[in-house]
């Protein structure tokens, strides 16, 4: 897929000297759900910001659809579709009139037919002569959504879409992503529920401190990252591990009824096979076998922990 | 330049103002009603004619322009602000606009609303006293550039204010003592040479000068140091919004 968003080295230094980003480089292929995953202050609205115009960029440079942000701000905007954090709206402007506005503000001829599309496909088009201050929370953040959509944009940013929304609305909102994505929409959203991530990107980039610490397909970092466990239940506890078990890979549990083997599923051998003979030969009676593997969030975790560590940077593709 | 934008900012902050046409018109035909009723019957029975023309005509210009100048300003300031306040400003600043075109959309829509309450009050003036125009196209020229002048200085107001107190600052403290002070209900030449000397740099005394001798043909200052005055006024504005656009000055980090 060629590249629609190519940030190269972005940096952006606030006025009081806090550097909210420190070299971005990521390039965004048309047509994925890329998620950028982070804790709070990692650095993702800024990011998105500067890609669309809010703010400024201290170095660096980006580009969507071969458009520089900044010299030829015009054309790449325009490609661009930007849903806040934040709910911002004008509480006595109609559903409609705000959504024509905007699509007149990025220059776009007015049109209703494609107004109407937007807002049927995000049912809203039964208040669409409703005030936005009748509207509840979620209806709210979708007309932020079709605000975005009004003028047609190759690019969505979704900054935190679900931030603050019930469970029913989450999977909405996944839904109406998806169906973007359908159409051919390049959707970045940043989130830090690690769920989302996991449930609707095609692609997953983890942001710390201003740094972009990896960038990856969500399913070879799965694989890549995942590690299994196995726990071997005994029918009777043990006080220590027997000789002929002793491993790093293995440990008892805290009560003993247990052993605990972590393995890598990438591994040529997962050593699951002699265990389970080891054990055996060492007279222990099995109850039951459970295995777990670790989920994004766990990944997720150990990567911003770990981040002071080069050693545990991941060298995935696209990283600065 | 980007016209569809121009227009939707122009069309939306039109559309503020017709949701509440009936307070649009009301309110500057009570209050234009009340200073005639007061200044033209009750005070102004008592005093001579000004200048060759009844007091109850006299005050017709300035209080134009008290109105014009007092509604460009607070129009522009609230619609830059408003978005502000309440973030949707986001929209304008990733939207494929230059500032100048912001800038057009949103002074033109308060200057428009302006000269329309300054047309309004002239046309209930007429229902009070005899008013005739002397230079009527010197007169659409001096309402139409102060409403102008005006919604920019009312637009660097709102772009500058943190706070909606710091919105009513400039125009209470500052604009609303010049333009009373600036000869809105009496001529210069009325007052000790002391304060004559001091209102001469008053830049709202050429205003209403200026705008009187399209009304009367006669005025305070010369017509030409008028027409100068605005310029530069004028021309100082658009001088800090153009500085405001090179530097991001409070809108863009």
């Amino acid at each position: 897929m060629p590249t629609i968003v190519d940030i190269k080295n972005l940096r952006k230094a606030y006025d009081g000297g806090f550097e909210a980003l420190k070299g971005v480089t990521l390039e965004i292929r048309e047509g994925e759900i890329l998620a950028l995953l982070g804790p709070n202050g990692a650095g993702k609205t800024t990011l998105i910001s500067t890609v669309c115009g809010i703010t400024m960029p201290t170095d660096g440079t980006v580009t969507v659809g071969g458009h520089d942000t900044v010299t030829d701000y015009r054309a790449a905007r325009a490609m661009i579709g930007l849903v806040p954090q934040e709910i911002n709206l004008e509480p006595f402007e109609k559903v409609i009139n705000t959504v024509r506005f905007s699509r007149g503000l990025f220059g776009r001829k007015p049109d209703d037919a494609a107004l109407e599309k937007v807002l049927r496909q995000l049912s809203l088009w039964d208040k669409k002569d409703s005030q936005i201050r009748a509207l509840s929370g979620g209806m709210k953040r979708r007309v932020l959504i079709a605000k975005a959509l009004a003028h047609d944009p190759r690019v969505l940013f979704l900054d935190e879409p679900t931030a603050g929304v019930d469970v029913e609305l989450r999977k909405d909102m996944w839904e109406i992503v998806a169906g973007l994505k359908a159409d051919g929409v390049t959707i970045i959203l940043t989130t830090h529920y690690i769920e989302e991530a996991e449930a609707i990107a095609d692609r997953i980039g983890v942001i710390a401190k201003g740094e972009l610490l990896l960038v990856e397909d969500k399913a070879k970092l799965m694989a890549r990252m995942g590690k299994k466990q196995l726990e071997v239940q005994l029918t009777q506890p043990i006080e220590a591990i027997p000789a002929a078990l002793q491993s790093d890979a293995l440990t008892l549990s805290k009560d003993g009824s247990a052993l605990i083997y972590s393995y890598d599923t990438r591994g040529e051998r997962t050593g699951i096979t002699k265990l389970l003979a080891d054990v055996a030969a060492a007279g222990l009676v099995l109850a039951d076998l459970v295995t777990r593997q670790s989920s994004l969030e766990d990944i997720f975790v150990d990567l911003v922990h770990d981040d002071n560590k080069s050693d545990t940077k991941l060298g995935g593709e696209g990283v600065a | 330049m980007n016209w569809t934008a121009i227009y939707s900012i122009f069309s939306f902050e039109m559309a503020r103002f017709f949701r509440t046409i009936a307070q649009s018109i009301l309110s500057p035909v009570l209050s234009t009603s009340l200073y005639f009723v007061v200044f033209g019957a009750a005070i102004g029975s008592r005093i001579q004619e000004v200048e060759g023309v009844s007091y109850g005509a006299f005050i017709v210009p300035g209080l134009i322009m008290l109105s014009v100048i007092t509604q460009s300003i607070s129009n522009a300031s609230f619609g830059i602000y408003f978005p502000k306040f309440i973030g949707t400003i986001f929209e304008l600043l990733s939207a494929p606009i230059s500032f100048i075109e912001i800038v057009i959309g949103y002074v033109g829509a308060a200057a428009l609303k302006a000269l329309f309450i300054g047309v309004i009050i002239l046309i209930t003036a007429f229902f009070f006293v005899d008013i005739s125009i002397a230079h009527p196209f010197a007169m659409v020229a001096f309402l139409v550039l102060t409403c102008i002048s005006f919604a920019l200085m009312g637009f660097i107001i709102g772009i500058w204010a943190g706070n909606f107190e710091q919105l009513q600052l400039v125009p209470l403290l500052i604009v609303t003592p010049l333009v009373f002070l600036g000869g809105s209900f009496y001529s210069i030449s009325m007052l000790p040479p002391v304060w004559q000397t001091i209102s001469h740099f008053n830049p709202v005394v050429y205003l209403i000068s200026g705008f009187r001798w399209a009304f009367f043909g006669t005025a305070d200052v010369p017509i030409l140091t008028s027409l100068m005055a605005i310029g530069l006024f004028t021309s100082t504005c658009l001088a800090v919004i153009w500085w405001i656009f090179r530097t991001g000055w409070r809108i863009r980090q």
